[in-house]
C-alpha cells in the first residue's frame, strides 16, 4: 500500500514552471540553466547606474525567519536542524498565488545559494561538463552541500568529490552520485573548484571532531594543499568564513579565491528566482481562470 | 441477555476452530458452540451467515489521553474508535498527566473507561515515578488498583543500575515489565530513522543501533533479573533477530510491532508530510520485512495499534516541530487485514496475532472463544471492504491511511456478550 499524498511536484505549476522555489530535487536541468540564464541577465543590471527592475513592482515581500531563538548558539542550532522542511509546510499551506523562496530550512536545502554557486562556476568556467568539483568539510550538518550536489549532478557534472571525515559526512551520501574521500590530498587532486564549508564551533561538542586544530591540520585549505588542485582552480565558499579553522587567511583573500563574486551572483540569482516564481504563479492563475471557464 | 450468533465462520485461534456454526450467549459469557443448550431461549439474535466471528482484538497500546490530554482523545472519544476498530479489551500506556504512577489515576481511568463500556480498560502503570527514571513507582499499590503491566515508555531509565534494581523488584511480585527499548543518547534530537532518507531530507537520524544497543543490554537484564518481559514497538529486522535468539536460548520473553511498521517504510517521510512522523521511526523496507517474517514466525506474537491520536494543531508544522504518532486504533482489523490480502498471513494466524497473541503476553483474560469464557468478539465481512475515515469516532484524525479502502469491514464488536459496536 502507497501513501494517497506521494509525491507531487509542489514547486512546479502546470505548465512546468517554477511557482516556489523550495529544493533543487527533481527539477529538469533546462529549469536551472534558464534560472542562470535569467540571473547572468541580472548582472547586467548590477552594473547599470539604478540598480532596480520592474518586474516585482506592487508586489509584496515577505521574508519569514523561522528560528525564532538565537539568544544562544545552542537553541539556534537545535532550532535550525530541526526545521528541514519549513519551507514545503509553508507552500503547502499558503494561500495561491503566494510564491514560497527557500532560503534554507535546517539541513535539507538551500537551493538559491546551490544555483548562485553554479552561477559562479558557469562565469569562472564555462559550463559543467568537464568539470571536477570537490565540497570540503561539514557535509553531514549542510544544506549548502545538499543542494550544491542535486545541482552539480543536475547540470551534469561528471565528478563530484566529497571530502570530510566519516563523522561530519551522512549515510547514504552515494545516493547523489558523488565519490567520497577521506583524505584531502587525494580529493583535491587536479579539481577544478574547490567549495569549502563552514564548520560550526559546536561540531567539538559532540564528539564530531576533537578539535579546531585537528580539523584544520587534516582538512583546512591552505595554500600548499590548494596547489594540489589544477592550476586555474577556483576557491568558493558560502560564508562566513572562519579563517584559520577550515580556510588560510591567504587563500579566501588569494587570486583563486572568488567568494566575493559569490555575493554579487547571489543577488542575481535571487532576483531571477524571484520573478520566475512570480511569472509562474501569474501563469497558474491565468491557467486556473481559463480552465474554470 | 441471551443472544445468538447464527452461521458464522468461528474462528479461535487458541483452540484452533474454525467452522461455520453458531454461539449462544447469556450473561455475558459464551455458554455454547455449535448446538443450542436446552431451553435457550435468545432474546436476540445476530444472522451472521457470511460474516466471521472472531475474539474481540485486544491492542496493547492505545493512547487515550485522559487524564491531562483531552484536545487530543478522551476515554469515551478513544474507546469507542477501539470498538470501531473491533477491539474489544486495550492496554492505556502511563504517559498521561499526571502519569500513571497513583492507584488515582488508575482508579479514575479504569472508572472513567467503566462509565464509556465500550472496551475493556487494562492500565500499564510507570515503573518509575513520574516516569523520571529514577525512583520507582509504587508496584503493587499500583497492581491492586488494576495495572497488568510497567513500563517506562521510551523515557529510558538514567542509571543502568536503577533500572536492573526496578527489574529486579518487580521480578520479586511476578509482575509483567514492558519494554520500548531504545538508548536515549542514541536517539537523542533524532527525527527520523537514519538512513538515506532521512540524509536527503536533512532530518536528523535516529539510528537503528538505538534500538539494538538498549534492547541487547535490556534482554541481559531480564536474563538476569528472571522478570517476565514484553518487547514493544520494535522497529528493526536487528531488533527482532536479537528477540529471536534470545526466545532461542529459552528466555520466555514476547514481543509486539505496531501495525504501521508492517506497512510503511521511512520513504514515506520524502515530502515532510508529518502523517508519518513517529517515535521510534519507521525505518527502511528491509526491516519492515524482518518485522513482517517475525510476525509470521510468531517470534512477535501481538500486532497493536500504537495509537496516538493527536489535535490538528500538534500535526501544523514542519516536520520536526510536529508531535510524534499515527491514531489508527478505528482501522485496527481493517488494516490488519492487509496482511492477508498481501498474503503475508493466514487468517486464523492473523487473528492470533491480534487477540490471543497479545493476551497471553500480559496474561489479559481475553483473546479465546471459549465456552464460559467472557462473550467478547468481534464479527466482520470480508466480502466489504472500509473506506478508512468515511466514519471517524476517534478525536485524532492524524491518520495517513485515511482515504483507503481496507479489506474487510466489521459489522458488530461484543463485549461481555453486549453490542459496543455496529456499522
Amino acid at each position: 500500500m502507497t501513501p494517497l499524498d506521494a509525491k507531487r511536484p509542489l514547486q512546479l505549476n502546470a505548465q512546468g514552471q517554477l511557482q516556489h522555489f523550495l529544493s533543487l530535487d527533481g527539477l529538469p536541468r533546462e529549469l536551472l540553466t534558464e534560472i542562470l540564464d535569467t540571473a547572468d541577465s541580472f548582472l547586467e543590471v548590477g552594473g547599470r547606474a539604478v540598480k532596480k527592475v520592474p518586474l516585482l513592482r506592487g508586489k509584496t515581500i515577505c521574508n519569514v525567519f523561522f528560528e525564532n531563538s538565537t539568544r544562544t548558539r545552542t537553541t539556534f542550532e537545535l532550532a535550525a536542524q530541526r526545521l528541514s522542511g519549513a519551507a514545503h509546510f509553508i507552500a503547502e499551506h499558503v494561500c495561491p498565488q503566494v510564491a514560497v523562496i527557500n532560503g534554507g530550512d535546517g539541513r535539507h536545502a538551500h537551493p538559491t545559494q546551490g544555483m548562485l554557486d553554479m552561477l559562479t562556476i558557469r562565469r569562472h568556467k564555462g559550463g559543467f561538463e568537464n568539470l571536477s568539483v570537490a565540497i570540503v568539510g561539514d557535509i553531514l550538518h549542510s544544506r549548502v552541500a545538499r543542494s550544491n550536489m542535486l545541482a552539480l549532478k543536475a547540470l551534469g557534472c561528471p565528478d563530484i568529490r566529497v571530502i570530510a571525515p566519516k563523522t561530519l559526512l551522512p549515510i547514504g551520501i552515494e545516493q547523489y552520485g558523488v565519490k567520497v574521500y577521506t583524505d584531502m590530498a587525494e580529493g583535491l587532486k587536479d579539481v577544478d573548484v574547490v567549495i569549502m564549508l563552514r564548520l560550526q564551533r559546536e561540531r567539538m561538542a559532540g564528539g564530531l571532531l576533537p578539535s579546531e586544530g585537528e580539523f584544520y591540520r587534516l582538512f583546512g585549505l591552505t595554500t600548499a594543499r590548494l596547489a594540489g588542485a589544477k592550476p586555474d582552480a577556483i576557491v568558493m565558499h558560502p560564508g562566513p568564513i572562519n579563517r584559520g579553522v577550515e580556510i588560510e587567511s591567504a587563500v579566501a583573500d588569494g587570486p583563486q579565491s572568488v567568494i566575493l563574486n559569490q555575493v554579487t551572483y547571489g543577488i542575481a540569482v535571487r532576483m531571477a528566482v524571484l520573478s520566475m516564481a512570480m511569472s509562474g504563479q501569474t501563469a497558474q492563475r491565468q491557467f486556473e481562470q481559463e480552465q474554470a471557464q | 441477555m441471551k443472544l445468538s450468533i447464527l452461521g458464522a465462520r468461528v474462528i479461535d485461534p487458541a483452540s484452533g476452530l474454525d467452522q461455520v456454526t453458531d454461539l449462544y450467549l447469556d450473561a455475558g459469557k459464551i455458554i455454547a458452540i455449535g448446538a443450542a443448550p436446552a431451553g435457550f431461549n435468545a432474546i436476540e439474535s445476530i444472522d451472521a451467515k457470511g460474516l466471521v466471528a472472531a475474539p474481540g482484538l485486544v491492542d496493547l497500546n492505545v493512547a487515550l489521553r485522559e487524564p491531562g490530554y483531552s484536545r487530543k482523545g478522551n476515554i469515551n472519544s478513544e474507546t469507542q474508535a477501539a470498538a470501531a476498530g473491533g477491539v474489544t479489551s486495550l492496554c492505556c500506556p502511563p504517559n498521561t498527566k499526571p502519569v500513571l504512577d497513583t492507584s488515582a489515576v488508575t482508579e479514575l481511568i479504569l472508572d472513567r473507561a467503566r462509565e464509556a463500556g465500550n472496551c475493556k480498560v487494562f492500565p500499564v502503570g510507570a515503573l518509575s515515578k513520574g516516569l523520571d527514571g529514577e525512583q520507582l513507582a509504587e508496584l503493587i499499590a499500583l497492581r491492586d488498583a488494576g495495572c497488568v503491566a510497567f513500563s517506562n515508555g521510551l523515557e529510558s531509565f538514567r542509571s543502568t543500575r536503577t533500572l536492573c534494581r526496578a527489574l529486579e523488584y518487580a521480578a520479586t511480585f511476578d509482575l509483567t515489565v514492558i519494554f520500548h527499548s531504545q538508548d536515549r543518547d542514541l536517539a537523542e534530537g533524532g527525527l527520523a530513522h537514519e538512513g538515506a532518507v532521512a540524509s536527503f531530507l536533512g532530518l536528523p537520524g535516529i539510528p537503528e543501533t538505538a534500538e539494538t544497543v538498549a534492547l541487547a543490554r535490556d534482554l541481559l537484564l531480564v536474563e538476569q533479573s528472571g522478570v517476565r518481559a514484553h518487547f514493544s514497538q520494535l522497529t528493526s529486522a536487528r531488533g527482532v533477530a536479537l528477540i529471536a535468539q534470545a526466545q532461542a536460548r529459552g528466555l520466555p520473553v514476547t514481543a509486539d510491532v505496531a501495525l504501521y511498521q508492517l506497512i510503511l517504510t521511512d520513504e514515506a517521510l520524502i515530502d515532510f508530510s508529518s502523517l508519518y512522523h513517529v517515535q521510534p521511526p519507521l525505518r527502511t523496507k528491509a526491516d519492515r520485512d524482518g518485522l513482517r517474517a517475525a510476525v509470521k514466525s510468531g517470534v512477535v506474537s501481538a500486532i497493536s495499534s500504537h495509537h496516538q491520536p493527536h489535535e490538528r494543531d500538534a500535526k501544523l508544522a514542519p516536520f520536526g516541530a510536529t508531535e510524534p504518532g499515527i491514531s489508527s486504533v478505528e482501522l485496527l482489523l481493517p488494516l490488519a487485514m492487509t496482511l492477508v490480502e498481501d498474503g503475508l498471513l493466514d487468517l486464523p494466524t492473523l487473528l492470533a496475532r491480534l487477540s490471543a497473541g497479545p493476551a497471553d503476553a500480559l496474561r489479559l483474560p481475553a483473546g479465546k472463544l471459549e465456552v464460559g469464557s467472557p462473550a467478547d468478539l468481534v464479527l466482520f465481512d470480508l466480502g466489504s471492504s472500509t473506506v478508512a475515515g468515511e466514519h471517524w469516532l476517534s478525536k485524532g484524525e492524524n491518520c495517513p491511511f485515511i482515504g483507503h479502502s481496507l479489506p474487510a469491514t466489521v459489522r458488530y464488536t461484543l463485549m461481555d456478550g453486549r453490542i459496543s459496536y455496529q456499522a
